[in-house]
């Protein structure tokens, strides 16, 4: 079942006459002349699309949020400030068929009431800036965007942002502060932007992807949309794989198949690269905890861990993770966790903002900690310290970045703290290159 | 004083920057900002004082905002560099795999280290956070265009093209 990719490999889909030959454009059609706003939105709260981006809030009940006092504009505004490590699903997209994402603007720009939309793409994807300004001129070309779209009397005009470098703003309130030419400090909330956002008008800021997934809800409806998936993860979901895997890349998958199969069965991943074996897994993005082959596998249970909301975050941060952004991250046991932590905790210390103490001073000590232990120079204490850092981040902050930046190392000294000992107690050895703890008995142990 | 009167967008591109402030609303020219900071870069290659002075001036916003501005944002070369910048991803997945290596290689070839410019000013070698490119690893990024799957015999190639 796909939604969002099944054309995504038709020679010129790029552009709008190969795009509307495979159907697209139809719900802009539909939406803009046979359905009301409210009744688009009432789709989109019945399909039970959840935010693609990370957190997982259902995309209807964020827009039903949305003030409307009268004479005041109101925005939509779209996050492709993909950042998360391990992530790359909206880059894909936008690059090989930016009229998904287009189409998704404009039929969620009229369910919203705005008549100015805007896309906010991390600066480093100029190309991808490129190509989507082009989509967008081609839609203006043919009446699909500007004054009075396809004679139904709603106008929008639609423009694309870079931004400058800088995982931070991804987060909404940043990203807000960014495309008003600021520097992407987090914004305190209240208010939220649904009430004071760009301009301190009200503004919904939704994922790529979310987006995207409106047009087809609009074309067969919310309740098809909610038959895909199971309870509360429904529809279809772009996994961003990566690591050690035979066939790394984007795939979308309906939520639901097991993990195993998404590692392993050839329709996916098709498994592990050549003579290795399955150590760990980063299941949604750098941010979320990392598991160890049996519990990304199984959960506590002894259940077969799915590819939902619900099934990763199983057992909760003891013995699961997250589906977050869905950036999974695979390792094979040639992986040393603590290295790979280490690149996780350099990454949040600059990208910190620097606003809050806890998290600007905090991802700088566990980065600088980190170090020490990788470099052969960790003390005994340094894994408790390390907890403790977390733990005063965790909570303590503006926006989830200090959470972020917590979780993954807390995760790390939960599940292999055995990695992270061996490395202060045998320096000489955890430094030579390409070295590896081998924990006895694990199923990546050869 | 500084003399900022060498410092102009051609003809075109000032344009350009005219119909960018038109994407917002009236007064709000500051989020312009951006971009428009991307367009002198690619002018100049780096954004120095007279640079931001210059955009701070189109924007009519105080100069302090675009420096504040360009010095959040690691895109902007706040020094001068090469004419070529190889900006690579140094995070987890790219280093899972084998980016540690092929980036060794790629300042061995160029005989600098990350944020060095070669003698000749032809490269300038960059540490980036993730690129969004993970399933493509290791990559890295020179202007717009991305590089993946880099293995050193790819990097020998790019470096040797672009010595021409």
């Amino acid at each position: 079942m796909k939604i969002l990719t099944e054309h995504i490999n038709v020679p010129g889909i790029e552009t709008i006459d190969v795009f509307r030959k495979h159907g697209g454009y139809s719900a802009v059609e539909k939406a803009l002349k046979k359905m009301t706003p409210d009744e688009v939105t009432e789709e989109v709260k019945k399909s039970g699309l959840r935010g693609r981006g990370g957190a997982g809030f259902p995309v209807g009940m964020k827009w039903s949020f949305l003030a409307k006092p009268e004479g005041v504009p109101r925005y939509l505004v779209c996050n492709a400030d993909e950042s998360e490590p391990g992530t790359f699903k909206d880059h894909y997209l936008m690059w090989k068929s930016p009229h998904t994402l287009i189409e998704g603007m404009i039929v969620s720009s009229y369910a919203l009431g705005a008549n100015t939309s805007y896309i906010y793409v991390r600066g480093e994807l100029m190309y991808v800036v490129n190509i989507l300004e082009k989509a967008i001129q081609e839609c203006y070309d043919k009446g699909l965007l500007g004054k009075n779209i396809l004679g139904s009397g709603y106008d929008l005009d639609l423009f694309v942002q870079p931004g400058g470098g800088a995982y931070i703003c991804g987060e909404e309130t940043a990203l807000l502060e960014s495309l008003e030419g600021k520097r992407g400090n987090p914004r305190n909330k209240p208010p939220f932007p649904a009430v004071k956002g760009l301009w301190q008008s009200p503004t919904v800021v939704n994922n790529v992807e979310s987006i995207a997934a409106t047009s087809w809800i609009v074309n067969n409806g919310g309740e098809e949309y909610a038959k895909i998936g199971i309870g509360r993860s429904t529809g279809t979901k772009l996994i961003s794989a990566s690591g050690h895997l035979r066939k790394p890349g984007v795939y979308e998958i309906p939520l639901g198949i097991t993990v195993e199969d998404f590692i392993y069965a050839d329709e996916w991943c098709g498994g592990i690269r050549e003579g290795h074996k399955l150590k760990a897994v980063v299941a949604g993005g750098s941010s979320v905890p990392i598991l160890p082959a049996e519990l990304i596998l199984k959960t506590a249970n002894g259940e077969n861990r799915l590819m939902t909301y619900e099934s990763l975050s199983d057992g909760g941060f003891a013995t699961g993770t997250m589906l977050g952004s869905g950036g999974f991250v695979v390792m094979d046991e040639t992986t040393c966790i603590v290295h790979n932590t280490l690149t996780f905790g350099q990454f949040y210390h600059h990208e910190s903002c620097g606003q809050c103490s806890p998290c600007r001073e905090g991802t700088g000590w566990m980065d600088k900690v980190l170090h020490r232990i990788e470099h052969g120079k960790g003390r005994e204490e340094d894994i408790d310290l390390l907890v403790d850092v977390a733990k005063k981040i965790e909570g303590n902050t503006i926006c989830p970045l200090g959470d972020a930046a917590a979780w993954p190392v807390a995760a790390a000294i939960r599940h292999f703290r055995d990695e992270f000992e061996w490395h202060i107690r045998h320096p000489e050895k955890a430094t030579q290159k390409g070295a590896v703890f081998m924990r006895e008995g694990a199923s990546w142990t050869k | 004083m500084v003399n900022t009167q060498t410092i102009q967008f051609p003809a075109d591109t000032l344009e350009l920057v005219h119909k960018i402030i038109k994407r917002y609303p009236e007064g709000k020219q500051k989020s312009a900002l951006l971009p428009i900071l991307h367009l002198a870069q690619a002018e100049w290659r780096w954004c120095s004082p007279e640079v931001m002075d210059y955009v701070a001036g189109l924007l009519n916003i105080k100069p302090v905002e675009v420096y504040e501005v360009a010095t959040f944002y690691t895109m902007f070369h706040l020094e001068p560099v090469g004419e070529h910048v190889i900006e690579y991803c140094r995070t987890g997945p790219c280093c899972l795999m084998g980016g540690v290596d092929v980036y060794d290689h790629l300042k061995k070839k160029l005989g600098i280290e990350t944020g060095e410019t070669t003698p000749d000013g032809k490269f300038t070698v960059k540490e980036v956070e993730c690129l969004a490119a993970c399933g493509w690893g290791p990559v890295f990024q020179i202007r717009e265009k991305y590089y993946m799957n880099l293995t050193n015999e790819k990097v020998d190639e790019i470096i040797e093209e672009l010595s021409k």
